[in-house]
């Protein structure tokens, strides 16, 4: 059975995880910007950000201070019992790590503006629990600091404007973003639903990995499209030009109401934070993700 | 390329002589300042160091708490435009000659320094650990109210860098993309 315990370990170890390493597909996706770009300063750029990652690697160090706050996507077998709370398990992980990784307080009352010093308050760290079938059970952690997440957008296009509307909203939010988000970024798209599925189907698209195809052929031309045109626009590695804007374009959808096309970017830094962990043989574990 | 090192503080002379494109490092001391701490500054309060010739980096670090000081973890630029609103009061205010952050400063920011002959470094954001091991000691801290991101950090830096002069003081910025490839005017 799964236990409090197990719960609440494994998500210090996502966090910790997620905080001082990046998924190979991620690093893999750099230094392929590395070998192909060609303005010099944005290379130097590029050459940074590994080195970088070479040194919060070995020091066990936070890659960026801005340790953003936290997405977990939990997928829950209804046949599974848990006989504890798991969101206060998972809200209590985060304090902890916060204390021992160290993180940085980044959670405050938005009106206040008073930090809160446990790094958590409602809603944060935003927990979206899916039940399904069977007995699995998987956490998504994503981890987004604030210069990625204040890019992101939603678009409420005309039912009409179909797929060309749904690029020019995309570029439109990666010309405006420019360098603030730290390209090159990684772009989650959510086509249709309401507007908060929209927003949700965004991030959720950013938990797939660079390398892993979208099953959907539709979809999979249209963020190959989006990628060629977002990496014409000489935004380059942090915003100081070349062909490095993008590091690619993850789509999700979801239906949607006939009058409605709702389309929301959430823009993904290239410190692209992520960890999972599922059940695997009746244990809880980090998994690739 | 060539690395131009900078010691604050710096005279308007030689902050004049830098060029889009260059590539610097910086040894000395800078200050911390974000949307709290500028806040504060544009609507009149008191200075707590004196900022003139200085170097702001916009940045909020993360420390770890020992048991009798501070130990940087990883502290590198946030994003410099969220300032955008206050950033010509805030040079006009403190005389500070370079800014170092990332993402790049607004055309409506950049168009000022010119006549203020101040000069915006760029270090790319998210590169925290690295940026963490130039900063060789904590000088001091004011505004601690604010929290530790938001807080006024007085950094000893060494070769602190390399960092590229994004917008200098002859108008150009090479944060203009939206047209192709920049061009610079008085490259040397």
């Amino acid at each position: 059975m799964l236990t409090e315990r197990e719960v609440y370990q494994t998500a210090i170890e996502m966090l910790h995880r997620a905080e001082t390493t990046l998924p190979k597909d991620v690093t893999r996706a750099l230094r392929r910007a590395l070998r192909t770009e060609q303005n010099p300063i944005s290379k130097l750029q590029l050459e940074l950000m590994l080195k970088n990652l070479e040194i919060a690697r070995k020091l066990d160090a936070p890659i960026c201070q801005d340790t953003g706050t936290f997405t977990f996507f939990v997928r829950i077998g209804r046949k599974l019992i848990l006989n504890f709370d798991l969101r206060e398990v998972i809200t209590r992980a985060v304090a902890e790590a916060t204390k021992k990784i160290p993180l940085r307080v980044n959670v405050v009352d938005p009106i206040t503006r008073k930090p809160m010093s446990s790094n958590t308050g409602k809603e944060q760290p935003t927990i979206h629990i899916e039940l399904t079938d069977g007995n699995e059970f998987q956490m998504d952690l994503l981890v987004r600091g604030s210069g990625a997440e204040n890019c992101g957008r939603l678009f409420m296009l005309g039912p009409t404007e179909g797929l060309n509307g749904i690029k020019q909203a995309v570029i439109a939010t990666l010309n405006e973003a420019g360098g603030k988000p730290c390209p090159p970024t990684i772009v989650g798209v959510g086509i249709g639903g309401s507007m908060e599925t929209a927003c949700l189907e965004a991030k959720r698209a950013l938990l797939r990995p660079l390398d892993k195809k979208n099953p959907d052929p539709i979809l999979a031309k249209l963020e190959r499209e989006i990628e060629v045109a977002a990496n014409r626009l000489n935004i380059g590695a942090a915003g100081l030009g070349g062909k490095n804007t993008v590091l690619g374009v993850k789509i999700e959808k979801a239906a949607s109401h006939t009058a409605s096309l709702a389309v929301a970017i959430a823009m993904q830094c290239w410190v692209a934070r992520r960890a999972s962990a599922k059940l695997v043989n009746g244990k809880l574990r980090l998994v690739r993700s | 390329m060539k690395l131009i090192r900078l010691t604050p503080p710096l005279n308007e002379k030689d902050v004049r002589k830098l060029c889009a494109g260059d590539l610097v490092s910086i040894t000395g001391t800078i200050v911390t300042a974000r949307d709290k701490a500028y806040a504060k500054i544009v609507s009149g309060a008191k200075l707590p160091i004196k900022l003139e010739g200085g170097i702001v980096y916009h940045c909020g670090p993360l420390l770890k708490r020992r048991p009798s000081k501070f130990k940087i973890v990883s502290a590198g630029p946030t994003t410099s435009a969220r300032m955008d609103g206050v950033q010509v009061k805030f040079l006009e205010t403190t005389g500070v000659r370079a800014v170092v952050g990332k993402g790049g400063i607004g055309e409506d920011v950049a168009k000022h320094f010119p006549r203020l002959g101040c000069v915006y470094l760029a270090f790319p954001g998210g590169a925290g650990a690295l940026a963490a091991r130039r900063i060789e000691k904590i000088e001091g801290a004011y505004w601690r109210e604010l929290g530790d991101a938001e807080a006024m950090w007085i950094f000893r830096v060494k070769d602190f860098g390399p960092l590229v002069v994004a917008v200098d003081t002859k108008g150009n910025s090479l944060y203009r993309h939206k047209n192709g490839t920049q061009k610079i005017k008085e490259k040397r």
